[in-house]
């Protein structure tokens, strides 16, 4: 059987991925106790957060179901929040898809924003890397986010009180991504696509179930890919 | 059907949902070749959807009813501007968060 560990590139995931506990655990423990408060018995609560593992969708579902929307509402707003993962799938996609279908699943199951921006930075920073140092350094990132994800669900559902709001842990999420997006900006192309994304998720805000942001990504993608192509046919004439 | 019933339901469709979508690409195409136009759309996935997914909650944070805030709007350029300059996302967060507390501190 190939092997598919490399320990460096495991630990500099991991390393990577550790300031992001913090981000984790006071959405996690918000969860916990609105979901809590919300009526949820534990099992519930904690199914919750290990079999759909993202944040935004949770709370969307939790809302919708407080409001007494019917379940398939619930459910098709809630997936509709999580259809940027099918990007971040087909992304993910040209660096792992050579694994086995299992582990496949395991990446496909702890694809999250965290664990998907992180990768990808480094697989394009280090385009050398073999596929045993990708798939080590995905599982690297994962490892301190996951199980704080699981945990902070559980202190909160259990303590029933969350982080006050005069410590803004509202802004965690945003301060990490932007802290993300900031390297990625390589390029005119990446410059442009980001651009494009900002201004359409702006102005398609009103749509319903979040897809203004499919909007923003799929309009970012094009102008990324327009850029791109244009520069390199002018490098060429 | 009871209420936990439908929670139950909710949970299991969530999960299988989520799952489905996570595994669409990755599971269905696996290690086969993608033209090179699909790839070249690809590469720019996380600069497309990252920053329009941060960009509501810095313009219409949530903690404000939705009203921009200079605390977290210089907090935001901080982080930005940190993580271009540097390439280095820690310092960028750590940057952030502390222009966030001194901005929440004297603004």
């Amino acid at each position: 059987m190939a092997s598919f560990w490399d320990r460096s590139s495991f630990w500099r995931g991991f390393r990577d991925g550790l300031p992001f506990v913090l981000v984790v655990g006071p959405f996690g423990m918000l969860f916990g106790v609105v979901a809590t408060e919300a009526g949820l018995p534990l099992v519930q609560v904690m199914s919750f957060s290990i079999v759909v593992i993202a944040g935004a969708a949770q709370f969307t579902a939790l809302q919708l179901m407080a409001d007494n929307a019917p379940t398939l509402v619930v459910i098709a707003s809630a997936l509709a929040v999580n259809l940027r993962m099918a990007m971040y799938s087909a992304s993910m996609t040209p660096h792992l898809g050579a694994l086995p279908a299992w582990r496949r699943a395991l990446v496909a199951y702890s694809l999250v924003d965290q664990s998907y921006a992180l990768s990808v930075m480094e697989y394009e920073r280090q385009p050398e890397m073999t596929l045993a140092q990708k798939t080590s350094y995905f599982a690297g990132v994962i490892a301190p986010v996951l199980p704080n994800w699981y945990l902070a669900t559980l202190v909160g559902a259990l303590v029933g009180q969350s982080i006050p709001d005069s410590f803004a842990l509202d802004f965690a999420v945003p301060i990490t991504f932007l802290a993300m997006i900031g390297p990625m900006l390589r390029t005119k192309a990446h410059v442009a696509a980001a651009v494009v994304s900002v201004v359409c998720a702006l102005l398609f805000a009103f749509l319903p179930w979040n897809l203004g942001l499919i909007v923003a990504g799929i309009a970012g993608m094009i102008t990324g890919a327009f850029v791109e192509l244009r520069s390199e046919n002018k490098g060429m004439a | 059907m009871s209420e936990s019933t439908t929670i139950w339901v909710i949970i299991v469709a969530m999960g299988l949902g989520s799952f489905g979508l996570r595994y669409l690409f990755l599971g269905v195409i696996g290690d086969r070749e993608m033209p090179e136009w699909v790839l070249r759309h690809l590469r720019y996935t996380a600069v497309a959807v990252l920053p329009g997914l941060v960009a509501p909650l810095v313009l219409w944070p949530a903690a404000t009813e939705g009203q921009p805030d200079p605390a977290r709007l210089v907090a935001a350029a901080v982080t930005l501007g940190l993580g271009y300059v540097t390439k280095n996302v820690l310092a960028a967060i750590f940057g952030g968060a502390a222009t966030l507390f001194l901005g929440l501190y004297f603004l």
